[in-house]
């Protein structure tokens, strides 16, 4: 893996002064993942967080070809991007290699953009998808996203006097990407960057459809201090909440298992979206998520073990 | 040239295989189109060296269109109603971003009732999108249509989509005569695209598809607006040239018996081809009729239509689609606004006919002469061909 060194001499894809909100997750993540790129890269966005606050017209933070061209199809237009790469290579009007990157938040890939990934993942375009997955439209004003897990309080399936948040049980991409058979899905967390950059490097090394789902806190719907991303993203994956781990043709490896795996209301308690569950009435709901969290852990040891 | 008998659909496919694009990307919707599985068999048999997408909707190759030709691509797809409709929301992203991608469009109905025949209903709901529509009469325009296509979106004073369409099953699955034009003299007559920008330029990079604010998203606007002016200009250029290559004639419209006609109809599309039918039989009982067919609807060559029909006694203008407006077809209304300055201003009516493919038939058009021949007798919006 390169090194903090080596990364830091690197292109920086993003200038300073794009307008994402003090603390937020996504910067890192779109630095990380591009700088781990040694060939030049094209990016494309999902509308979204990232694309608003990176390209308010006169201005582009961006240093690398980037192309924004609507909310669910971040990954049919990369497929256009790189079929016309392809048709180029073979014309011999362009000889460069080329790493081709798609972001899109979680709204834009988890739901409406669901269909698009799939086809791309299915057709097997030689890509990165990466999902910066901050659990609800944070762009729009915090809305339910299928990311959302179950008990967050979102502004389209608010805590209420009879409701406490979402009901439902977030959707595991990650594993329905892997059920496309890619040769490359991962998940990552921001706060965890050497282990973020080097997923990034394996993802670039490796030809054909790449999927990388990245949880990125978000201060602003998760609901705390700017200065906490990381340490609430590292918790995230100590308490297994957001396991890390890889699968490579199939293969699967976690690529952090907590010495001391710590209680799911860590990571809950560290953000306001979650406070009405500490309500004492809402304690089932707490030792539902526990219990959730510990099947799918065991069952992702199980997977590797296999 | 090489005369051969084809249907609207393996025309417009033949045009693409000459063309021979760098990427297609297309999706079978209902009701599908058999113009990209004809092109898909090209690409089977090493025909042409397109980068084919099999995309897994119309939204997604729409997309894939704006992402290739981003990228500088030369780049064509193919639709019909739902599929277009599904393509809606990108379509006006296409125009802003300035991309020449080239649509074959057939005409068919909109659902619901999910129909699958032709009308215009899908087309037209597009009108606003910022592309460039050309309507063709029969198979030989359809394919004459289409490789002008290239060089009209593709000229630097347009750099806008286009949608060279056919009406449904009447000339996409209809076989004509066609004269088709050589493979090397396509080749040549289309030239290579040469784009400004590529998103695959990493020594100049580019932010595409910025978030435009109050301050900037009506600036982005006007040019969309001057370069639908220029492809005024720029179409009858290619008309020209081609007709000085080709021996075809192109213009915004044809006019059929029109400049001494006193009745006239305004056709798009197929149903023409009848018009000139039933023209000919009036003609022959003395009725002065005639027939404006327009090829261009966008951009919309407004003043030139007024002056053709200017000092006719009546017009019937023929919609194959409602726009749901209680007062006319989305033709009707161009027409109307047109000739609303012209000092001497025929009597204007509208006909809606053909929805989901009802058939249009000669005594029809000879019944809407008649109805017009009755200045002021007729309701100004007028449905023909539908059980009451």
């Amino acid at each position: 893996m390169a090194t903090l060194k080596e990364l830091s001499v690197r292109k920086d894809p993003l200038t300073g002064g794009h307008r994402a909100c003090a603390g937020c997750g996504f910067p890192q993540i779109v630095r990380m993942v591009c700088l781990a790129s040694k060939d030049p890269i094209v990016v494309v966005s999902a509308t979204g967080c990232l694309e608003v606050t990176t390209t308010i017209f006169p201005y582009s933070a961006w240093t690398v070809p980037f192309l924004h061209n609507a909310f669910e199809n971040a990954a049919a237009t990369l497929s256009g991007v790189e079929a016309a790469y392809k048709a180029f290579l073979k014309k011999g009007k362009i000889a460069k290699k080329i790493n081709f990157i798609a972001f899109g938040g979680d709204g834009g890939t988890y739901d409406i953009g669901l269909q698009s990934l799939s086809g791309a993942m299915e057709r097997g375009h030689n890509l990165l998808y990466v999902c910066y997955n901050n659990q609800a439209y944070m762009n729009t004003s915090i809305q339910r996203s299928g990311a959302t897990p179950k008990g967050a309080n979102t502004t389209t399936e608010p805590a209420g006097k009879v409701k406490q948040g979402k009901v439902q049980r977030q959707k595991d991409l990650t594993e329905i990407m892997v059920a496309h058979n890619i040769p490359y899905a991962a998940q990552a967390t921001v706060g965890y960057w050497a282990d973020l950059v080097r997923k990034a490097e394996k993802a670039f090394s490796i030809d054909g459809p790449r999927f990388i789902n990245v949880l990125q806190p978000c201060r602003l719907g998760w609901v705390y201090k700017p200065e906490e991303t990381m340490s609430i993203s590292r918790l995230a994956a100590d308490t297994c909440f957001w396991p890390l781990y890889e699968v490579e043709n199939g293969k699967y490896k976690v690529t952090l298992k907590p010495k001391e795996k710590k209680p799911i209301i860590e990571f809950l308690k560290s953000q306001d979206r979650f406070r009405h569950l500490f309500n004492p009435k809402n304690e089932t709901i707490l030792v539902e998520i526990q219990k959730e969290i510990d099947y799918n852990w065991e069952k992702l040891l199980a997977k590797e073990a296999k | 040239m090489i005369t051969v008998a084809k249907t609207g659909n393996e025309a417009m496919a033949e045009a693409m295989r000459q063309i021979n694009p760098d990427v297609v990307a297309a999706y079978p919707i209902t009701p599908a189109t058999e113009i990209v599985m004809i092109f898909a068999k090209y690409v089977a048999d090493g025909l042409v060296d397109t980068e084919y997408i099999p995309v897994e909707s119309e939204h997604s190759a729409m997309s894939a269109c704006v992402g290739a030709a981003s990228a500088g691509a030369r780049v064509m797809t193919g639709t019909s109603s739902q599929g277009l409709a599904l393509m809606y929301e990108i379509l006006p992203i296409a125009s802003a971003l300035r991309l020449p991608i080239i649509m074959c469009e057939v005409n068919r109905a909109i659902s619901g009732p999910i129909n699958i025949h032709c009308d215009h209903s899908d087309t037209m709901a597009a009108r606003d999108f910022g592309w460039i529509q050309i309507f063709s009469e029969n198979t030989q325009e359809a394919y004459d249509n289409l490789l002008q296509a290239v060089r009209i979106a593709e000229d630097k004073r347009v750099m806008l989509p286009i949608m060279v369409t056919t009406d449904g099953f009447i000339i996409s699955h209809g076989m004509e005569k066609l004269e088709m034009i050589e493979d090397p003299i396509v080749k040549e007559y289309i030239g290579e695209k040469k784009p400004e920008y590529s998103l695959l330029d990493i020594e100049k990079p580019t932010t595409v598809g910025a978030l435009d604010l109050t301050d900037y998203y009506f600036e982005h606007k006007m040019p969309v607006i001057e370069a639908m002016k220029n492809a005024k200009d720029v179409i009858l250029e290619v008309g020209k040239d081609f007709e000085k290559k080709f021996g075809r004639q192109y213009g915004f419209y044809e006019k059929y018996k029109l400049d001494d006609a006193e009745f006239a109809v305004v056709v798009l599309g197929s149903a023409s081809g009848t018009a000139k039918v039933a023209i000919d039989q009036l003609r022959a009982s003395g009725v002065k009729a005639g027939m404006l067919k327009i090829r261009v609807f966008r951009p919309f060559p407004a003043e030139e239509i007024a002056k053709e029909l200017t000092g006719k006694k009546a017009i019937a203008v023929m919609d194959r689609s409602d726009s749901f407006n209680t007062c006319g077809g989305p033709v009707f209304t161009e027409i109307r606004s047109a000739l609303f300055d012209s000092q001497n201003k025929p009597s204007i009516t509208n006909f809606v006919y053909g929805l989901g493919g009802r058939d249009i038939n000669v005594e029809q058009i000879k019944n809407i002469f008649e109805s017009i021949r009755n200045v002021g007798k007729v309701p100004v919006v007028n449905y023909i061909g539908v059980r009451q």
